[in-house]
């Protein structure tokens, strides 16, 4: 079990509030409400495909305060409750604090985080909708997607120099980087994000995915399968960077609801680059010098 | 309980000849309950005559709830005369604000800073209390309860049960009815439908068996549209309302502040033709006016 002082727990908590932003969402929620009629689905467009922006917003709508009585998970759905001008505003204040740097001293590649988290996001949700609609949401798979490697960032922004030395573990020993997360932190990012996600009060089942994504013995639900097929898919075919290499000896845990075998479920799926091309504009890959 | 409109207005206020017969105050409604406690629902420019009234009965408990804090429910709170007198009791509820992230604490000091108001949140005299709310909890008062609703506004916006001895009334504070924002054609269309669908469900079971129910009637159909998103709600979309959850009374309120007293009547005789059997006592919010329930 890993373990975390409560200092440490504490400090990640507070550290993650004053986080900046991607830079795209940033920029793009900036342009967008210097028009007072901008169209609601186009703010939502920009922030659901935002980690950070939409673990603020999760965060303060599941808060103690609204009493909802069942668990928000989607921008679309806290748009519903909070009306968009609210939405907008908190977005807003969420650009204010800033943009997350592309590479910060850990060399870990916030760009390429960002297309392999769009990229899961998006084929969870396709993976279920083909697959699992009458066992999940395919909105729910989405997010679950979005914000399954958020403890990465975590660690890249706040935890510098241990995150360092797991990188380097997982390049120079080969070993998966939440296992030398585990090594060097006490504990991995999949552990750090659920602990947050918790603390939050998001839905149990995205706690859980958070949490579970590289845990082969987790109980499985549909949400799960989703988000650990859709992963495995976005890094055998390189799309983005998580960090953590695709490596065949995974096969073996992979979920079999989605087809024979991992070849045969991407086959399935049909063509995969217009969700690339997406998470790709939106991650700015190869714009930046 | 008896509830008395003091504020009628929405927006800014709206004095003069053309609006002396339904008044220019804004939002302000007192509701007394069977044992006589005080609830004052938003404290808009309206509260400053309902406190001229108080004054002959001090010391009095004031229990006040801000439906939201923009400025025409909140402005008359500086001018609320028992809050400088010692041995009133004032409890102010009201949302937590997700975007400022503080509780009802800020609507006085953001209110009462020097530049602003000759007198700072220290100097009030009166036993002053804030309530941030959560939604869905009651607050008792006495021997009424106060149920606060999340609706649909620019900022959080708490609709407000208040039930006493087998009566109730609801007042929405400012109300838009939700809208689809995306087009019929968009593949998250029918999601987001059935997010609102959940909500009218909710709206509906909150608001079971009024007495009375005071809403938000900013608009006329007409002019509706052009104002979607801004947070208020239509003539018709009230009269809807009622008739969905079965209200026995409607008290349309937030008039339009360029809104004549002829006006006004002009547009609400227009709305109630377009529905003659609304299945309840529908009538214009006017300053003055009270209910018996």
């Amino acid at each position: 079990m890993p373990q975390l002082t409560l200092e440490l727990e504490r400090k990640l908590t507070t550290a993650v509030e004053r986080m900046p932003a991607f830079p795209k969402s940033v920029q793009v929620i900036l342009e967008m409400t210097r028009d007072i009629n901008c169209l609601p689905r186009n703010l939502v467009g920009v922030i659901e495909k935002d980690p950070v922006m939409t673990i603020k917003i999760l965060r303060v709508i599941n808060s103690a305060y609204y009493g909802l009585p069942n668990k928000i998970t989607s921008v679309g759905q806290s748009v519903v409750y909070l009306g968009i001008n609210t939405i907008k505003n908190l977005a807003l204040s969420f650009a204010a604090v800033g943009i997350l740097p592309r590479f910060n001293t850990t060399g870990f590649d916030i760009q390429r985080y960002l297309l392999h988290s769009l990229s899961v996001a998006s084929i969870a949700r396709l993976l279920c909708e083909k697959h699992a609609r009458a066992e999940a949401d395919p909105g729910d798979c989405y997010i679950a997607g979005l914000l399954h490697d958020f403890g990465k960032v975590v660690f890249a922004q706040f935890m510098v120099g241990e995150f360092m030395k797991a990188l380097a573990i997982t390049v120079d020993c080969g070993k998966p980087l939440y296992e030398a997360e585990i090594e060097v932190i006490g504990a991995d990012h999949a552990f750090v994000g659920a602990l947050l996600a918790k603390k939050w009060k998001f839905a149990e089942p995205l706690v859980n995915c958070i949490r579970d994504h590289h845990a082969t013995d987790a109980a499985p639900s549909a949400m799960l399968d989703c988000l650990r097929m859709a992963d495995a898919i976005c890094r055998k075919l390189a799309f983005g960077d998580s960090g953590n290499p695709w490596r065949e000896v995974e096969l073996a845990s992979l979920p079999t609801r989605f087809g024979e075998n991992i070849e045969t479920v991407i086959t399935a799926l049909g063509d995969l680059q217009k969700i690339v091309n997406d998470a790709q504009a939106f991650a700015q890959i190869g714009t930046e010098k | 309980m008896k509830v008395t409109m003091w504020g009628v207005r929405g927006s800014i206020p709206s004095p003069g000849p053309r609006t002396v017969r339904y008044g220019g105050n804004t939002t302000c409604i007192e509701v007394r309950s069977d044992d006589d406690n005080l609830i004052i629902l938003d404290a808009g420019t309206g509260i400053f005559p309902l406190a001229q009234t108080l004054l002959a009965r001090l010391p009095i408990t004031a229990n006040i709830f801000i439906t939201h804090t923009h400025w025409d429910h909140i402005q008359g709170l500086p001018f609320f005369v028992p809050l400088y007198i010692p041995g009133n009791t004032v409890r102010i509820h009201g949302a937590y604000d997700l975007v400022s992230m503080q509780g009802i604490e800020q609507v006085m000091n953001v209110q009462m800073q020097y530049s602003y108001f000759p007198i700072r949140e220290a100097e009030l005299r009166a036993g002053v209390e804030y309530e941030t709310l959560t939604v869905g909890n009651p607050v008792s008062v006495g021997d009424a309860t106060v149920t606060p609703v999340l609706l649909n506004h620019p900022v959080p916006n708490l609709g407000y049960r208040v039930a006493c001895n087998g009566r109730s009334m609801f007042f929405t504070g400012d109300h838009e009815p939700w809208t689809n924002i995306y087009p019929p054609d968009d593949p998250e269309h029918a999601n987001y439908q059935a997010m609102i669908d959940h909500r009218y469900t909710e709206l509906y079971a909150a608001l079971g068996e009024l007495d009375l129910l005071i809403c938000d009637t900013a608009y006329t159909l007409a002019e509706y549209p052009p104002k979607i998103g801004w947070g208020h709600g239509s003539f018709d979309h009230a009269i809807n309302l009622a008739q969905r959850i079965g209200a026995k009374r409607l008290i349309c309120t937030h008039h339009e502040p360029t809104r004549s007293d002829d006006e006004l009547e002009r547009v609400f005789a227009e709305a109630m033709s377009r529905h003659p059997e609304p299945g309840c006592e529908v009538m214009l919010g006017r300053e003055g006016l009270e209910i018996l329930l």
